[in-house]
């Protein structure tokens, strides 16, 4: 039975067995840590995230996923009481510096929620809403672009004879495919989603599923997982975090089929979480 | 359902864990509240709706030979005191006797106020001594002293008398009508036109007095508005000495048309007859001269302005003077309480102080109104509208302009007494917004306020409104506070005429809360007032419901407008 290491919580090296994405990494994620007050939710949290490629972040609910997920876009600049140290570096420059255009970074990730969020708004102003913030009056650019978004996320054919119905009349999986539509609309170069499919039906989740497949290579997805066999099916690396810390880091065949360390072990295959 | 008693069922000790105890309070309550409402509006509805029905007249020969006319108007039981029982003959006293002491009076609205120098008149049953409900006798309207019940005589038309019965009423209604046109045309001259001018020439006063205040009096710019001014002031005096002539020829005219009326006593008086408002057989009408009648005294109290202390005419500067009040009071609210609720709930750090700022605007929504009046004359009227008078209007010292109460600052002192509730209820909206909502537009590269303007206000839109309403219904029905900033029982001019600037927003105004409280305890009569009271509150119900009504519309309108847009 006590054939791998047992993690040691408070000096913990962790395990790095990625599979390289051909363009290189993107994003330097390096000793990061964030604290809520004073609680502390992140421990030097150590990656690269490869261009082009799907990494899935995996591991029990609170484990610090979607915080380390929101980190990215500094989404979770809006929580009062937020602390960090370490580096996340984008293009050779540190999202975490003071000089550092939020807005526009947030433009260059594009982001997909738990729940599907679409605007009351029609379902053309939902996909251009990311142009519009900046002011795009241009009616080409904008019907191009909607076009564009909606073919990407699969929505066109369902939708297209009825834009101005408003985005509250969809189905949860059409909300969602719109979400995505919506996130790749200003054509960014991530694509972070966060548990995308857990509130989908299982053909709901099996459609935004596929559609990961098509937008892999066009766009740097980082997605944040419960499932494991989501992860697996549609992810090129997978990081597994436990309590803040990231526990192993492989390619996502490797992580599923030979852990190299028990705690990923029990938790893949459900022994605990 | 029958439940027969079974092992198998267990139930618990006591009430509250086998039934629900309380639902009979509680929907007990609901509809004890729901019953207090409705009965409170079919009061006010049955009472208002009936006011202006024409009554029949009776006629009463008393036992001690006198003669009374007028409308019943309620009746009662009560005591009688001793000397009054002694005085009864035997019949009478029996009766009362049997009756444990009590005996039935009525209460009889005989107008002619000028001859008895009362309105209304108690008379007890047991001294009517015969009752009758003749033709011929009329009930008048007047333009002043209040109703005249009595019989017609004579009509004099172009200085030549017409006895009673060679003419009829029809004849008497069409010199009526063309007798009211001259009173109109006299009106209209006397009022707007000289008016107009009376305003213009006081403006120029007012120009020339500022002239002087500024350059003196030798200066060369006050001597070339001089000249100015007496030039063009001639043909406003010619202008205004053919208005006065055209005014006295019609008056003169209207001297040679006279009715002469008796009442039942026998008085006679003598009445122009462009001071009749209308008058009716009140024992001769059809149902359909009812309800033309009812229809003339509706249009009469929406359309014109009050007479005889409030108690008799319209009260369309009242309807007027609240709903110009209420527009300006939400038009101030709106802006102030929606930014102020912005502040609070997207921008402010959510700590202590902004807990200690919440709780501080929930209890300023507690503050009797009353204080907001007195606050709104300190500082409105005498600070702030002091200095305005001594910057802009220094002319016109020592009168004062905006220096007192007036409908901008009764519309500004409502507006700080409803601003909690726009707050309050906008700061509600705001946190119903789901975060997902703001993360979602945040997520898209949009800034916070792009973020706030096109996805957290239009969603909050319908409960902002809500609030809008709620500020509006409370600032359209309060009184309290008016009546130190700016309300008045009779205002001379509406706050807003053709005459520039339009709006005139120092004038002080006519308010229906203030109206109803005047009408019902300040006049002369109160017992004549009483019915308006009901009319003007049916009135004031049907006005703040009518304004909430179209907010809720616009609300509605909006919902659907943010539900679905288009680029």
């Amino acid at each position: 039975m006590e054939a791998k290491a047992r993690v040691d919580f408070d000096n913990t090296d962790t395990i790095y067995h990625t599979k390289p994405g051909g363009g290189g990494s993107i994003l330097d994620i390096e000793r990061f840590c964030l604290w809520y007050g004073r609680a502390q939710a992140l421990f030097n949290n150590t990656l690269n995230i490869e261009r082009g490629l799907v990494t899935a972040l995996i591991g029990p609910s609170g484990c610090g996923k979607s915080t380390l997920l929101r980190s990215l876009n500094r989404m979770n600049d809006l929580i009062a009481g937020l602390s960090i140290s370490g580096t996340i570096v984008f293009e050779g420059k540190n999202i975490y510096d003071p000089d550092v255009d939020v807005i526009g970074l947030r433009k260059r990730m594009g982001m997909v929620f738990q729940k599907p969020n679409p605007f009351p708004m029609s379902i053309a102003d939902n996909v251009t809403y990311p142009l519009k913030v900046d002011h795009v009056t241009d009616r080409r650019v904008l019907e191009d672009t909607l076009e564009r978004a909606l073919k990407g996320a699969a929505l066109w054919d369902e939708v297209k004879d009825r834009l101005k119905d408003s985005a509250l009349g969809l189905s949860g999986g059409q909300q969602q495919r719109l979400c995505i539509a919506r996130a790749i609309a200003a054509d960014p170069d991530f694509l972070l989603m966060d548990e995308p499919c857990s509130a989908l039906d299982p053909l709901a989740t099996t459609k935004i599923e596929d559609l990961i497949n098509e937008l892999k290579g066009r766009y740097t997805i980082i997605i944040v997982t419960h499932n494991m066999q989501q992860a697996a099916r549609v992810s090129d690396n997978t990081a597994f975090l436990y309590l803040g810390r990231l526990i192993e880091y492989g390619e996502t065949n490797a992580i599923f089929t030979r852990p190299r360390l028990r705690q990923t072990e029990d938790y893949i295959t459900g022994r605990f979480g | 359902m029958t439940s027969a008693p079974s092992k198998r069922i267990v139930t618990g000790a006591d009430l509250s864990s086998r039934g629900e105890p309380y639902l009979w309070s509680m929907g007990g309550a609901l509809a004890l509240g729901l019953l207090m409402i409705f009965g409170f509006l079919a009061l006010v509805a049955w009472n208002g709706f009936a006011t202006f029905y024409p009554k029949p007249v009776e006629v009463l020969r008393l036992k001690d030979g006198s003669m009374v006319a007028g409308e019943p108007t309620r009746s009662e039981m009560y005591r009688l005191p001793k000397n009054e029982l002694d005085s009864l003959d035997q019949k009478a006293r029996k009766a009362v006797q049997e009756d444990k002491g009590f005996g039935r009076r009525t209460l009889y609205r005989t107008g002619n106020f000028d001859l008895y120098n009362e309105d209304f008149v108690w008379v007890s049953d047991f001294k009517v001594m015969e009752r009758s409900e003749p033709k011929t006798i009329l009930f008048i309207e007047r333009m002043e002293w209040g109703p005249f019940i009595g019989l017609l005589q004579a009509l004099t038309v172009k200085g030549e008398k017409l006895a009673a019965g060679s003419f009829t009423l029809d004849r008497l209604e069409e010199e009526h009508r063309k007798a009211v046109e001259r009173r109109k045309r006299v009106k209209d001259i006397e009022r707007d036109e000289m008016g107009a001018l009376n305003y213009e020439l006081d403006r120029a006063r007012l120009a020339l007095r500022r002239i002087a205040l500024e350059k003196g009096k030798e200066s060369p710019e006050y001597r070339a508005e001089e000249r100015r001014q007496d030039a063009r002031a001639a043909p406003l005096q010619t202008r205004y000495g053919l208005l006065q002539k055209e005014a006295e020829s019609i008056k003169r005219e209207d001297g040679l048309y006279s009715v002469v009326l008796r009442d039942i006593r026998g008085t006679e008086k003598t009445l122009a007859l462009s001071q009749l408002v209308r008058f009716y057989p009140a024992n001769d009408l059809t149902l359909r001269g009812k309800f033309k009648i009812y229809a003339s005294r509706w249009i009469e109290f929406l359309t014109a302005e009050p007479r005889e202390a409030n108690t008799e005419g319209g009260v369309l500067p009242a309807i007027f003077g609240t709903f110009v009040m209420t527009v300006l009071l939400a038009v101030a609210v709106a802006p102030f309480g929606i930014m102020a609720a912005l502040y609070l709930r997207e921008y402010a750090k959510q700590g202590r102080l902004v807990s200690l700022v919440r709780i501080c605007v929930n209890n300023l929504a507690g503050v009797p109104s009353i204080v907001y009046g007195v606050f709104g004359l300190g500082f409105f009227a005498y600070i702030l509208g002091g200095t305005i008078d001594q910057l802009f209007f220094p002319e016109r010292l020592p009168n004062p302009t905006f220096g007192s109460g007036g409908l901008l600052w009764a519309s500004l002192t409502l507006a700080m007494l409803t601003v909690p509730v726009v707050i309050v209820s906008t700061e509600e909206a705001l946190a119903a917004v789901p975060q997902s909502m703001r993360e979602g537009s945040l997520a898209c590269g949009a800034s916070k306020w792009q973020t706030i303007k096109n996805i957290v206000l239009p969603k909050a839109m319908p409960g902002i409104m809500t609030g809008l309403i709620l500020a509006m219904a409370r600032g359209a029905g309060e009184v309290a506070p008016l009546m130190l900033v700016g309300v008045v029982k009779i205002a001379p001019s509406l706050p807003l005429d053709d005459l520039f600037p339009f709006l005139h927003l120092e004038r002080s105004f006519m308010h229906l809360g203030f109206h109803i409280y005047d009408v019902g305890f300040q006049s002369r009569n109160s017992e004549a007032g009483k019915p308006m009271v009901f009319v003007t509150t049916l009135l004031l119900i049907g006005l703040v419901a009518v304004m909430n009504a179209t907010a809720i519309y616009i609300r509605n309108r909006l919902k659907r407008k943010y539900y679905v847009g288009h680029f």
